[in-house]
């Protein structure tokens, strides 16, 4: 499916580019692909359409740039738009530093609530806060064993009554968060669809008795365009302060938080990728926008290489890229340009399908003087055939430039890497 | 043997009012006065099936047909083309083997073994206890295999779903090998001459492929036991999802052979329009439906009766 997402769009920007500039008729093709990817990824109808709007109209008005082509321009747009719509920045929990903060947990059946109150009591207690869990759930069966087994597993204690009264549990908990010396209560609550009355008075009450600082909804990032029913149901109710996705360790797309966002205007706080206890990751609106997409940050590595490159060197750096023609000699050249765009891992880290290890390992952003060095010891036909470095070649090298042969071996092999990674990114539509 | 008695239209039709006003009624504001414009009630029947997570590839086809359908049609008013739609939705829903007399083939088999199976926190557990009722109030020797043996209190959970229902269950300690559960399970079902046997799992994500890998050997050990068991393997839908259950459908069904759908939490807004998306891509029949989170709540999926309420 993700892939699918990524060729559908290959497809779009093969279609724009090269047409020299943003024209009604281009956009008009390409919104009906968009429209397709927002679908297809779970945003609401009325979302998507409100969403097409805007950005046909940003389009529209931009004017294209000479090294950019319509097809790029539109992606960062669309890619801008769903960001912003996504929430530009990282929202943190309203954590009291004195007293008891209570955050409360609501949703849909099955979302993941209990797991993700084990999970959030987890981190808060590796953050030196003394959580207290409360098992409010009376309804489902072994609800509360559930949240016990959780709260072993992590040494938080969990608070629960036989009786099976919620809004007594809620009101008592905080009693003994105090009386005990907890600073922090996570009340998890039966999961409830938004149509039952009566179930979604039980937490307006909650609500009402424990004076949450923070209510988080649930929401399981499957969703279908039935979220924005349940989240406007939820948010008119309670009106629930933060959102968290749960399961994207799957492939949904999770079209679902951009719709929930746009109609409750909450910000997403969390995402649950996982079963175990530590799978709790804080939301970045770029990360999500570019899995909505099927693209990495491509946007932002051409964003950034086009406010630092000559235009038509960018394009031939692009176009070599492309072939798998970029050699020692176009290294060179590139390192000055390089030096001035920031590191090289962090270029490295915004370009798609690149594994990890690579990005990590491979690229020593010190390194870039000695290989600088090192490309200049060698002979131009060296540079332009970086095969022909024999051992030899090498120790010359590596007297010429006061390096070490080993320091030679590792630009060569890094090289080599990053031309396979190259190609294989290139193979993959990564870079256009 | 008439199984599933306590299937309950009225309730079906009650727990679908929201699809069939959110269709109908719009069709009918769209149709009454427009009549003539066909393309715009198409546009807006697109619209109304994209709502309904119908997804795009099948919006589309459905689309496509009723045109074709309509070309021949002197009659293009409101009833007609509504007639139209409900007709190529329920043939879509046929096309998968979806029908109104299923039952279980209980009698052919004993033990009659059924796997559950699907993502995390779809209603698998809570359907098991549902079938399990249905069979025993049925006069039917039950037992259910606690093969989620990952997630915690999922043991208890199936427990109190046993004794609500008022069957056997075969449980081992959390941790254990899942298909080492199933095998005593339908062992213990042989020896003990058990009509119906029913083995949970842990929710699992289609994408993981240690857990589907782990699925097809629950399913090789029953056969050690009763060769051609599962006699039904269910994948449990959460009726709320969206696109994804296409996936789901596609990666489990690659994984280990499913005989049917069950559909749950239509009790809410959801639509469950992806079950069309699968009954129509991958010729998957719906067998049940969960409509709320009490043991009777679950109904054997009709498809003349699911397109009658949501076309009322
Ligand atoms: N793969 C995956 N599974 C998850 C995630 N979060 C929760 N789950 C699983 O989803 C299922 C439901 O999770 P729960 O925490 O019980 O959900 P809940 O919202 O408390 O459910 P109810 O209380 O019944 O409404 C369990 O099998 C969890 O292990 C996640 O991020 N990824
Ligand atoms: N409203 C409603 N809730 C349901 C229905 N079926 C199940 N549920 C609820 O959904 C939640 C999850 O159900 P489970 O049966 O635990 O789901 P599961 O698939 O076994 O979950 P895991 O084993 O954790 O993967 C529970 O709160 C159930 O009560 C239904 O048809 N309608
Ligand atoms: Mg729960
Ligand atoms: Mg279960």
């Amino acid at each position: 499916m993700l892939q699918d997402l990524s060729l559908k769009f290959d497809k779009i920007l093969k279609k724009v580019t090269g047409q020299g500039k943003l024209t009604e008729k281009n956009i008009s093709d390409t919104i009906r692909e968009i429209r397709r990817i927002l679908l297809d990824a779970d945003v609401n109808f009325k979302v998507t359409k409100e969403f097409i709007e805007s950005v046909s109209i940003k389009a529209m008005g931009q004017e294209v740039l000479a090294s950019l082509s319509p097809g790029q321009l539109l992606t960062k747009i669309f890619f801008d738009e769903l960001v912003t719509l996504l929430g530009t920045e990282n929202v943190s929990l309203k954590l009291n530093a004195t007293g008891v903060t209570v955050i409360m947990v609501v949703g849909l059946q099955g979302s993941g609530k209990t797991t993700f109150c084990g999970k959030l009591a987890n981190k808060l207690k590796g953050q030196g806060r003394k959580p207290l869990l409360v098992a409010a759930d009376i309804y489902r069966p072994a609800a509360i064993e559930q949240l016990v087994a959780l709260g072993d597993a992590i040494s938080v204690p969990v608070f629960r009554l036989e009786e099976k009264d919620a809004r007594k549990i809620a009101r008592e908990s905080v009693q003994e968060a105090i009386a005990k010396g907890h600073n922090t209560v996570i009340i998890d609550t039966a999961g409830r669809l938004h149509v039952d009355e009566a179930l979604m008075k039980e937490i307006v009450d909650i609500k009402e008795i424990v004076q949450p600082q923070e209510i988080l909804f649930v929401v399981d990032s499957m969703t279908g365009q039935d979220a924005v029913n349940s989240a406007k149901a939820f948010h008119d109710q309670v009106d629930f302060d933060g959102i968290v996705l749960t399961k994207m360790d799957g492939d949904a797309k999770g079209g679902c938080a951009l719709s929930i966002r746009s109609v409750v205007g909450k910000p997403i706080k969390y995402i649950s990728n996982g079963e175990k206890v530590d799978a709790l990751e804080v939301f970045f609106p770029d990360r999500l926008a570019s899995r909505i997409l099927g693209k990495g940050d491509v946007v932002s590595l051409v964003e950034k290489v086009q406010s630092e490159f000559d235009e038509s060197e960018a394009e031939e750096l692009e176009e070599k890229l492309r072939k798998n023609k970029f050699d020692f000699e176009d290294f060179l050249k590139q390192i000055k340009m390089i030096k001035k765009m920031g590191s090289l891992s962090s270029i490295m880290a915004m370009i798609p399908g690149i594994p990890a290890q690579l990005k990590n390992a491979n690229i020593d952003d010190n390194a870039l003087v000695r290989i600088e060095a090192i490309i200049r010891s060698m002979t131009k036909e060296e540079r332009m055939k970086p095969k022909i470095l024999n051992g030899s070649r090498r120790s010359r090298i590596a007297r010429g430039s006061g390096t070490s042969i080993q320091d030679v071996n590792r630009l060569v092999k890094q090289f080599g890497d990053m031309q396979t990674m190259m190609s294989r990114m290139t193979k993959r539509g990564g870079f256009r | 043997m008439k199984l599933f008695k306590n299937v309950n239209f009225d309730k079906l039709k009650e727990s679908l009012s929201k699809t069939r006003d959110k269709i109908v009624n719009r069709i009918t504001e769209t149709i009454s006065g427009k009549v003539k414009i066909d393309s715009e009630i198409l546009d807006e029947i697109e619209e109304i099936l994209l709502t309904s997570d119908i997804g795009f590839d099948t919006s589309y086809q459905i689309i496509e047909d009723v045109k074709k359908r309509l070309t021949g049609e002197k009659d293009r008013g409101e009833a007609a083309i509504m007639n139209i739609v409900k007709d190529v939705i329920y043939d879509l829903l046929i096309s998968g083997g979806s029908r109104d007399e299923y039952q279980p083939a209980i009698e052919t088999k004993k033990p009659f073994v059924i796997l559950v199976i699907g993502i995390n926190g779809v209603g698998k557990t809570t359907t098991i206890g549902k079938l399990a009722h249905n069979f025993k109030s049925s006069g039917l020797k039950v037992i259910i295999g606690a093969g989620d043996t990952f997630r915690v209190a999922a043991n208890e959970q199936l427990e109190v779903w046993a004794q609500r229902a008022g069957v056997e269950i075969v449980k081992k300690d959390k941790g254990s090998d899942p298909s080492s559960v199933a095998y005593e399970t339908v062992q213990t079902a042989v020896k003990g001459n058990y009509d119906v046997v029913i083995i949970d799992t842990a929710g699992r994500l289609h994408t993981k492929h240690n857990l589907m890998e782990e699925l097809k050997k629950i399913n090789r050990v029953i056969q050690k036991v009763v060769p051609n068991a599962p006699h039904e393997t269910f994948l449990v839908l959460d009726g709320a999802t969206g696109q994804n259950a296409v996936a789901q459908a596609q990666e489990f069904s690659s994984s280990v052979p499913i005989t049917g759908l069950v559909i749950t939490k239509l009790d809410g807004t959801a639509k469950g329009g992806a079950v069309i998306q699968i009954c129509a891509k991958q010729k998957q029949p719906v067998r049940f439906i969960g409509v709320g989170e009490d043991i009777q709540d679950l109904q054997t999926f009709s498809p003349r009766e699911f397109v009658n309420a949501l076309f009322d």
